[in-house]
């Protein structure tokens, strides 16, 4: 008996019920549901098989169900046996993942959705709960707004206030559709930069109505009293950013996440003080809790004590960010992680697309051994800075020895290598692009510090044509250079004071005297947990937003982009959304919290902690998130080959196993413990990273942050392969990391025309 | 470098704590104090003593969570930078380095350097909003023109990262700038003028319950601020709260 004939379908239904589904598959094979299947098929009912019309239908269910029977004993025999289960072929057709794209044309799309969703009266979002996780831009914006629609929140943050969510760092800007400028902007404009900034490998739809609510966003948070930056006319002032040809950027110097996030905060006060919000600080999700199929409650630690804590709710939403700290040095906050995501991946929430990552151009670099993590500088520095390095590499030797300084060196020795390459965009040219333009000059022998990983960002230019402008404008000599450097000095000040100021405290150079060293470092992860148009994840009643989702930025985001997203799903999509599917819990009642559901998933959680804290083994956490970071950074980092991935699903395989064995944390479960607190979330990165490759490994095309050394044109630039890549890897996990099983979602674009990406 | 510390051990909040004499060696110039804490509390696991508890996140002088008051300056001696900004280049080989938790009443530790600051919160609870709607049915962003002047006042004073140094500086653990910094935010900006006179008394009422003393214009919050916040932020909220008290 062959064991490639028949496919079995497990499928949760939206009412809490299970259903199975055989169907017939000449010439594929499966393995899904491998250890369930002999169990459930000799207790099946024939009707929930398929569902048979006629006499003839019965008859082939009862005859597929008998070779079910077989192949289902010959899997358990197999299991048994502890046959190698590589054998089974990759399952290859593209899965049925339901996006709910609504129908019609797409700029009508989200408000024909608006108005046809079902809604839940102000009375009965009383007697409704909600869970969020996570208060950056997207979690602080959606607790707020849903309180203020009526239901009651429960908000968790592990830091000591909602307030210090990584969001706070962003720096930039938010970008947004307004056209203040009068510069041909637009909402289709926005729509088509950011699907040809992600590669044409973004969900059409969503990118559309994330560019339709993008200009609300400036409207609220100005009500709000966020001062972003104006003019002397005390209106308000942008600038341009990475990979399009207007300015829609809206800053606050180089401090506009923490501005929008005290914003989203401020929000949430004046629910909290209304009571409509429960706000959990210095409290980590461990797991999620489901109900009959749907996403119920979580299990919390409460990072001061140490208590594990039972939350139901109605609905739960994730917004706990991206998961660069995979990678252990990255510009995320120290305590970023990925458990929020990898636990509702590990209870069924497909993970989508997670070796798309954002190395982005402009970081300090690395110093040396003791880094724990790195610095951004804005990309908004690229609108002035021009970014070089040496011409000669006897040049690039004696910068290195210190025998020249790089401001000795004259302009025709210069390589302004992203000028020089792509001269329509130069210095401005997307993230991706510009970080592989110099890693391939660095990896040439240009790199311009110790380690040979650093080029120039050079202020020089923007300084002396600023400096003559304001000495124009004074009435001043502008052939004076010493004035025109001061007042260009003073230009420059205004413009990115604090980033110049942070640079000097870390690097202790003056960057307003000599050119800044950078060099791309891990940023944002454009990859997620897989959601619908909903933003509801594939487990009913759980959803996910902010950076925790995949679904907007394809494979590699536009600067100023995440502000956007995370303020758009908090303040203006999930709290449409979430309403559709509550609408169907207004006579549910509050969730107990009493029953063997919650009991289970606490006692697992209780284990989990157990076992670390008596594994006293030999070696601390950092130790294991230090090695997984160089696998990552060498394997799955800024380009990336079938050996190399093949290696690093090995090596982290691992790694985790000589973690579960030897790792050691101190002190006890019953306390403040960071280093416990820590282990949790590397174990969960040691299994995402396995993912990560396997993901980078099926992916052979090179497209946006992903680069497959494999996949390049003649000229070095990443070549994509649509005809069988146009569509996001949406992993369903499967025991193990390396035996996640694919789905595909078919990416469709009815209003852009797909064309291969140049910014020359 | 080689190096001393002086560190604040205590348990929780019941127990008393108590300074516990290290010594660290082979400290490089380029790290920041917080990868010095790391290294240090790398050999303690390795020893198999407790790590020291400190509180830390972004890393990069934004986030607020970095907290400690070294050789009795909060965020040590460096200018406007937060711990974690603080650079070990600021110190000399045989140094040694005394490390307390920010202090103050109404910041009670929770273990080792780390503080409760939820006081700060639940000021902000008290008043610390714009009472609008986060419907999206807003006006136009321009729709009303805010002289640069105060646009660029209101963002000096809502730099504010709300770590403490202000209220661990000051002789009164006084919260004053840290509240004025919020006040004076909207109340330069009109869309926060509608309810400025709830919302300083409100915010000042908050401030008084959490047992913070008060402000006897020294002036080290200033200079200990690692955002810069300028003293003249609790001018006008002084002026904001006694315009507020007569107008009942």
């Amino acid at each position: 008996m062959k064991l490639n004939k028949v496919k079995i379908r497990y499928r949760k239904n939206s009412n809490g019920t299970t259903s199975i589904r055989l169907n017939y598959f000449g010439g594929y094979s499966y393995e899904n549901g491998i250890k369930k299947a002999l169990r459930l098929i000799r207790t099946l009912p024939d009707h929930l098989i398929t569902n048979p019309n006629t006499e003839k239908d019965k008859l082939k269910n009862i005859h597929l169900k008998e070779q079910a029977l077989i192949i289902a004993s010959d899997w358990e025999k197999n299991l048994l046996l502890k046959k190698n289960e590589s054998s089974f072929k990759k399952n290859n057709f593209f899965s049925n993942l339901n996006s709910k794209i609504p129908d019609g044309p797409l700029a009508d799309k989200w408000t024909n959705h608006k108005s046809k969703i079902n809604l839940v009266s102000p009375a009965n979002k009383r007697s409704i709960d909600i869970i969020v996780v996570g208060t950056g831009l997207a979690g602080a914006s959606a607790s707020a707004t849903l309180a203020e629609l009526g239901y009651n929140v429960k908000t968790f943050c592990f830091q000591d206030s909602p307030r210090r969510a990584h969001s706070i760092a962003a720096q930039g800007g938010i970008n947004a559709a307004k056209n203040y400028q009068g510069d041909g902007d637009s909402t289709y404009r926005l729509f088509y930069d950011t699907i040809k900034g992600g590669d044409y490998r973004s969900r059409e739809a969503n990118v559309y109505r994330l560019a339709e609510v993008s200009t609300n966003i400036i409207d609220q948070c100005v009500a709000q009293g966020v001062p972003f930056a104006r003019d002397y006319g005390g209106l308000l002032d942008n600038r341009s950013f990475g990979g399009v040809l207007v300015s829609r950027t809206f800053y606050a110097k180089g401090q506009t996440g923490q501005q929008l996030l005290l914003g989203a905060y401020s929000a949430m006060n004046r629910q909290i003080a209304r009571g409509k919000i429960k706000m959990y600080n210095r409290h980590e999700m461990m797991d999620l809790v489901l109900v009959n199929g749907k996403a119920r409650g979580i299990i919390a630690r409460n990072l001061v004590n140490g208590e594990i804590e039972r939350h139901s709710a109605h609905a739960v939403v994730i917004a706990s960010g991206g998961y660069g700290n995979v990678f252990f040095l990255s510009t995320n906050a120290m305590g970023s992680n990925v458990s929020a995501s990898w636990k509702i991946h590990k209870r069924g929430a497909h993970f989508c697309n997670p070796c798309y990552t954002q190395i982005h151009p402009t970081c300090i670099p690395v110093s040396g051994e003791h880094q724990s993590k790195l610095t951004l500088m804005s990309e908004s520095l690229r609108n002035d800075g021009r970014i070089w390095v040496p011409k000669k590499l006897e040049d690039v030797k004696a910068i290195k020895s210190g025998e020249l300084k790089p401001t000795d060196l004259n302009e025709n020795d210069r390589d302004y290598y992203l000028e020089r390459r792509y001269p329509a965009f130069g210095n401005l040219v997307p993230r991706d692009v510009a970080s592989r333009a110099a890693k391939e000059r660095c990896d040439a022998g240009f790199g311009v510090n110790k380690t040979g990983e650093a080029v120039y960002l050079d202020f020089a230019a923007a300084i002396t044509r600023y400096g003559k402008e304001q000495a124009l404008v004074k009435g001043q000599d502008e052939n004076d250079p010493i004035l025109v450097k001061k007042l260009g000095q003073e230009v420059v000040r205004a413009k990115y004071g604090n980033l110049f100021q942070m640079y000097e405290k870390i690097v202790d150079q003056n960057p307003y005297e000599t050119p800044m060293m950078i060099y791309p470092a891990v940023h944002y992860t454009m990859g997620g947990v897989w959601v619908d148009y909903n933003l509801m994840t594939s487990i009913p009643g759980c959803y996910a937003i902010g950076e925790a989702n995949f679904s907007d930025h394809g494979a590699n985001r536009l600067g100023a982009s995440a502000l956007m997203q995370g303020l758009a799903d908090g303040y203006f999509v999930l709290p449409y959304t979430i309403g559709d599917y509550l609408s169907d819990d207004i006579r549910t009642g509050p969730i107990s919290t009493d029953t063997p559901e919650f009991e289970s998933a606490e006692k697992e959680v209780k284990n989990r902690i157990d076992s670390l804290i008596n594994n006293k083994g030999k070696n601390s956490v950092d130790f294991y998130h230090k090695k997984l970071g160089k696998i990552m950074w060498d394997k799955c980092g800024m380009s990336r080959n079938t050996k190399g991935l093949k290696e690093a699903m090995i090596e982290i395989k691992k790694l985790r196993e000589d973690f579960y064995k030897n790792v050691s944390v101190p002190g006890s479960s019953s306390e403040f413990n960071e280093q416990l607190a820590k282990a949790g979330r590397v174990a969960d990165f040691l299994e995402l990273g396995e993912l990560f490759a396997k993901d980078a490994l099926e992916r052979t095309e090179s497209c946006g942050g992903h680069f497959r050394e494999e996949s390049q044109t003649p000229e070095g630039e990443a070549l994509r392969d649509d005809k069988n890549f146009s569509f996001s890897s949406a992993w369903e996990y499967n025991g193990e990391p390396s035996k996640a099983k694919l789905h595909k979602e078919q990416l469709k674009f009815e209003a852009i025309e797909v064309k291969t990406r140049s910014y020359k | 470098m080689d190096l001393t510390l002086k560190i604040w051990r205590q348990a929780n909040v019941d127990e008393d704590g108590k300074i516990v004499n290290y010594s660290i060696s082979d400290v490089s110039p380029d790290m920041s104090f917080l990868e010095m804490m790391d290294m240090h509390n790398e050999q303690l696991i390795n020893k198999g003593e407790d790590p020291v508890a400190f509180d830390h996140d972004c890393r990069e002088g934004i986030c607020g969570m970095c907290s400690m008051f070294i050789n009795g300056e909060a965020h040590g001696p460096d200018r406007l930078v937060t711990t974690c900004q603080l650079h070990m280049r600021k110190f000399k080989d045989g140094d040694t380095i005394v490390i307390e938790p920010f202090r103050a009443n109404a910041f009670p530790v929770i273990k080792d350097l780390a503080v409760d600051r939820s006081a700060f919160d639940r000021i902000q609870q008290a008043g610390g909003f714009i009472s609008v709607n986060t419907s999206g049915n807003t006006q136009d962003a321009n729709a009303i023109p805010i002289e640069k002047h105060d646009a660029d006042k209101a963002f000096d004073a809502a730099t504010c990262i709300g770590c403490g140094a202000c209220v661990a500086s000051c002789k009164n653990a006084s919260a004053m700038l840290f509240v004025s910094a919020k006040v004076s935010q909207y109340s330069l900006l009109p869309q926060g003028k509608v309810e400025a006179t709830d919302r300083v008394l409100n915010m000042v009422k908050q401030m008084d319950e959490e047992g913070f003393g008060n402000c006897t214009n020294t002036g080290a919050c200033e200079v200990e601020c690692p955002k810069g916040i300028s003293l003249e932020n609790v001018a006008r909220m002084n002026s904001e709260y006694l315009y507020a008290s007569l107008k009942g």
